[in-house]
Formats: C-alpha cells, sequence, structure tokens
C-alpha cells in the first residue's frame, strides 16, 4: 500500500481514528508521518484536529476562512490560523477569543459544548463548594464501603457527611456566604 | 525513611511498580486501571507557547504544592533534565511519563508518589498531568485518588477553568474534565477465536477508545488493549468512569465465556501452546522484545486458567516492563546494540522465571 499523503512511498505508519463512532483508518509513509507530526499514540490527536478543521471549513470561501484565521487572542497573541496548524490553543483566554470557532469544533469531537453540572469544579469559589463538593466525596466513599460490606467504615463516613452538613447549615444561617 | 519512599531515581527503579502487582479485581483479565487529569495555571500560556522563564515559575509551584498534598507524601521530584535519555526512557516504560514528557529540551518535571500509585507529570502537554494507577480493575478506587490528589492540589494551585468549558486544555480534545480513564486488559481468547474485530467495534460504537498496548502498526501485540473514554466535556467524571466499567464488565464476562469454550473444545492445544511459550521463556539464548510481549501473553493466559507449576501473575507482567529497551540497559548498566540486547534480554528472563520457579517450589514444600 502506498502512502495516503505523498503517493510516492511504501505506506508503513497506520492509524485509527475513531470519530463520531465513525472509524477511519490513515496509512501514511514515516517521512509524511514525521512531516505531519504524526507519531504512535501521544501526539495523534494534532492530526485529529488538523483533520476535523479540514472537513469544516469545506464549505468556506478563501476570504471568510482568511478573515476567520486573523482572529487573535488578544492574552498570547495566537492567531487561529496558528490552532488550525498546530492542533494546540495558546492559553485559556484562547477559549473565550475563538469561541465561535471552537463552539462547532468541540461539537464535533465531543458531541457537548457545554461542561457537564454534575462534574467537578475548583474549589476555589468558596468553602461552601468545597463543603458540598466533599460531601459528594463521601457519600461515594460510603457508597464504597457498604458495596465491600465494611459498615464499621460506612458508619465513621456518616457521621462525618452529618457532621458536614451540619456545619454547612451553621455557615449559611451564620450569614457566611459562599461566594 | 522506609524502603517504600524512594529518594533517588535508583531507588525508585530498584522496585517494581505496584500497578504491575498483579492485584486486585479481576488481576486475571485487567492489568491496570488508570485515571489521568490534566489541569493548567490560570495564569500562565499553555506549555508550548509559554517562555522558559514561566515554564519554571510552574515546575517550582506545582511541585511545591504537591509537597504540601498527603497525596505526595514520600515523593520523588525529578527533573527531566537531571536524566539521562535511558533513565527517561525508563520512565516511559513504566507508563509515569509520556513520550512528549520525556523530551528533557523544555523545563519539565514529574512528582511520583511511593508506589507510583499517583505521579505528576510538569510541563508536558499541560502544565500538568496527574495520574493515578492501580492493579487489577479498580475504577472507583483510582478515581477516588486522583480526585482527592486533584482537590489538595487545587488548594494551593489556581486552575485553569471556565463554567462554560470546564478545565481549560491546550487541546480541545481534553477540555471539561480533562479526564482519561482507562483499564489495560488482557483478551487472548476473543482473539484466537477471531472475535476480537467485533468486540471492538462494539466498544468503539458506545464512545469508548480501544487501542492495543504494544505494536506501532495496527498488529496488535500480546493481546493487550486498551480502553478509555472518548470525550470529556458535557459530561461528569462519574458518568465516564461509569460507562466505561460498565462496557469492561462486558468484555470481561465474553472474554471469560471465549476462555471456558477455547477450554471445552481445546484443552490439550492450549495447554500446549502455553508450556511452549513457557518453555521458550524458561530457556530461549537470544529473544526480542516483541517476542517476549507475545510469549508473556500465552503464559498470563495459563495462568489465568490456573495451570499450576507457571509463575505468578507479578512476574509475568513485571517481564512486559523489565524486557523493554531502557529498562534492560538499565539493570545491564551501559549501552547495548540490539543484538546484545536479545542475548541479554533471554538472560534477564530465564533468571526471573528461574528465580520465581525456586520460589513457587519453597512455597509448595513449606505448605
Amino acid at each position: 500500500m502506498l502512502c495516503q499523503i505523498c503517493g510516492k512511498n511504501p505506506a508503513t505508519v497506520h492509524f485509527t481514528e475513531i470519530h463520531d463512532n465513525k472509524m477511519s483508518e490513515i496509512h501514511v509513509c514515516e517521512r509524511c508521518a514525521e512531516d505531519k507530526g504524526l507519531h504512535a499514540s501521544p501526539k495523534k490527536h494534532k492530526f485529529d484536529i488538523a483533520d476535523l478543521l479540514a472537513g469544516m471549513v469545506d464549505n468556506m470561501t478563501t476570504t471568510e476562512e482568511e478573515r476567520v484565521g486573523r482572529v487573535q487572542c488578544p492574552r498570547c497573541g495566537l492567531l487561529y490560523s496558528g490552532f488550525k496548524e498546530t492542533g494546540r490553543l495558546g492559553c485559556s483566554e484562547c477559549y473565550t477569543a475563538f469561541q465561535f470557532q471552537l463552539r462547532p469544533l468541540l461539537r464535533r469531537i465531543h458531541g457537548e459544548t457545554r461542561h457537564s453540572v454534575k462534574a467537578k469544579r475548583p474549589t476555589r469559589d468558596g468553602e461552601g463548594a468545597s463543603r458540598s463538593r466533599q460531601i459528594q466525596r463521601l457519600h461515594d466513599e460510603l457508597q464504597r464501603a457498604v458495596e465491600r460490606e465494611e459498615f464499621e467504615r460506612a458508619a465513621a463516613v456518616r457521621d462525618e457527611i452529618k457532621r458536614l452538613e451540619r456545619e454547612g447549615q451553621t455557615a449559611r444561617t451564620g450569614g457566611e456566604t459562599a461566594s | 525513611m522506609s524502603p517504600q519512599h524512594p529518594t533517588t531515581f535508583d531507588e525508585l527503579v530498584a522496585a517494581p511498580s505496584r500497578w504491575l502487582s498483579g492485584d486486585g479485581p479481576h488481576a486475571d483479565l485487567v492489568l491496570s486501571t488508570r485515571i489521568r487529569l490534566a489541569r493548567n495555571l490560570s495564569q500562565v500560556p499553555f506549555t508550548h507557547r509559554a517562555r522558559e522563564e514561566q515554564l519554571q515559575g510552574v515546575l517550582l509551584s506545582v511541585s511545591s504544592a504537591a509537597q504540601q498534598a498527603h497525596a505526595f507524601a514520600g515523593a520523588l521530584t525529578m527533573r527531566m533534565s537531571e536524566l539521562s535519555p535511558v533513565e527517561r526512557q525508563v520512565l516511559v516504560e513504566r507508563h509515569l511519563v509520556s513520550h512528549e514528557l520525556g523530551d528533557a529540551t523544555r523545563p519539565r518535571g514529574i512528582v511520583v508518589a511511593p508506589e507510583e500509585r499517583v505521579s505528576l507529570m510538569i510541563n508536558e502537554e499541560d502544565h500538568l498531568r496527574l495520574q493515578a494507577m492501580t492493579p487489577g480493575f479498580q475504577l472507583a478506587e483510582t478515581w477516588g485518588a486522583a480526585d482527592s490528589a486533584d482537590d489538595e492540589l487545587d488548594q494551593s494551585l489556581d486552575f485553569a477553568f471556565s463554567e462554560e468549558i470546564g478545565y481549560l486544555t491546550s487541546c480541545p480534545t481534553n477540555a471539561g474534565t480533562g479526564l482519561r480513564a482507562s483499564v489495560l486488559i488482557h483478551l487472548p481468547a476473543l482473539v484466537l477465536l477471531d472475535e476480537i474485530q467485533q468486540v471492538l467495534k462494539s466498544i468503539m460504537q458506545v464512545g469508548l477508545n480501544v487501542r492495543g498496548l504494544y505494536g506501532e502498526h495496527s498488529e496488535v501485540m500480546g493481546n493487550l488493549f486498551q480502553i478509555s473514554n472518548q470525550t470529556t466535556l458535557g459530561k461528569s467524571e462519574r458518568d465516564s468512569i461509569e460507562s466505561l466499567e460498565r462496557v469492561t464488565r462486558q468484555i470481561i464476562e465474553r472474554e471469560e465465556r471465549a476462555r471456558e469454550r477455547m477450554l471445552r473444545d481445546a484443552r490439550v492445544q492450549v495447554e500446549d501452546k502455553v508450556w511452549r511459550a513457557y518453555g521458550s521463556l524458561r530457556h530461549a539464548r537470544l529473544i526480542a522484545a516483541k517476542e517476549v510481549i507475545n510469549l508473556c501473553s500465552a503464559v498470563r493466559l495459563g495462568v489465568a486458567l490456573g495451570m499450576p507449576g507457571l509463575p505468578p501473575f507479578h512476574v509475568v507482567n513485571e517481564l512486559l516492563v523489565i524486557t523493554q529497551p531502557a529498562h534492560l540497559q538499565r539493570f545491564h548498566g551501559g549501552e547495548l546494540t540490539p543484538a546484545e540486547r536479545n542475548v541479554y534480554r533471554a538472560q534477564l528472563v530465564r533468571e526471573r522465571l528461574d528465580t520465581a520457579e525456586h520460589e513457587t517450589n519453597e512455597r509448595r514444600d513449606q505448605g
């Protein structure tokens, strides 16, 4: 089999990519793999993104594409065209700077565009949030302890949950804010 | 300091990784469970866009945050630049470091807790990659370890996060939870009975990712597969982990049924394959890394089927790691040409199996 990029050398590097439940195979020669930054595992998603982006701009005119490419992150200075080349964003601010371009991309990658409300968050938004997360984790631990029939441990965890819940109530009624 | 607390690279490497111990639920099929969380510091550009001194700052603040965390009590902190290329490759072979971090041209580092239960890669693709690893199939426990270590680091570090997208990562494929949960599973019967393609396809259909652990091309060596979640946005960590858990349980069942069928229809052939593999490992004078992986797969199957006289799981698991090129050179204490490696590898394998045989005999004589 010949390389799918240069069509000259034999394809010795093979990738299987899965997106939106569709599997596609890519066969390239070592040189093209090197050129395109294709490596086994950790770096391969670079290619995924370039591939995805290439597919997305198909029906965009050249002028539109150029205009979008010049959108720049005010904080780190990365151009959107730079992101398209590497598949990597420059800083956390890039997510805001490129939000309109990223949204369809995120949808294509994840099938979603918003962080789950049930997912983890940093604790810096206050003691209240930290406490509720701790309670949530203790609930998980309680469940695990019950599954393993470690009832003494389960009782201790339950008491700890009660204590934290009481503490939370006191904090709220005491006028302490959790923002 | 107890021997479980390595203070040097040598001490770390002297002890086998705990994730190879062969303990834990379903250890006959699942070698290890791993949880990885990607995090970045909000005030610093992502690694590939940050300046040298900014990355030095990240290295410093992350390693000092780790020093205050209970999860990293007694941990060993190393800068990649302090290590030789072979030493860095040893860490890659132990699954502590990615290929990317193995490149020491930028300020990168690693923090490894005792027994390699949790570790931190600093200034990889993201500023932090937190990893928890356990032997066997224990997603809830592994997640618990990663989650609480992350909470502790979060006390002193300001992670890049937005309410809309979640944890912000250098590559949008990791944004949201930054979670990659994976199990390393051995599926020899499904491969032998030619049912593996169907199983792999169904894994992909439910939105999980699967790949062979060894083997650079589409070929899979050693019948070892890594199954992991594919997406990180719009799902909670628990949801992602639960779906991996559910699917893995189904695959475990299928593999077990396939093993039963194989034994029923071709017991002698299976036993023959296992013992021939063991014989080769036990007596070969020249052996390539690839061959070790495939032979270990057969022996591992024999151990899982309860065939007496074979070494325990941890010995077979460890062979997979210690016969890799960097570990080999490390044990040998110098560089080896590929041809010399094959000789030394065969010798190392024979010695390990010899020791294991003696230990098994001693236990049998005592018991």
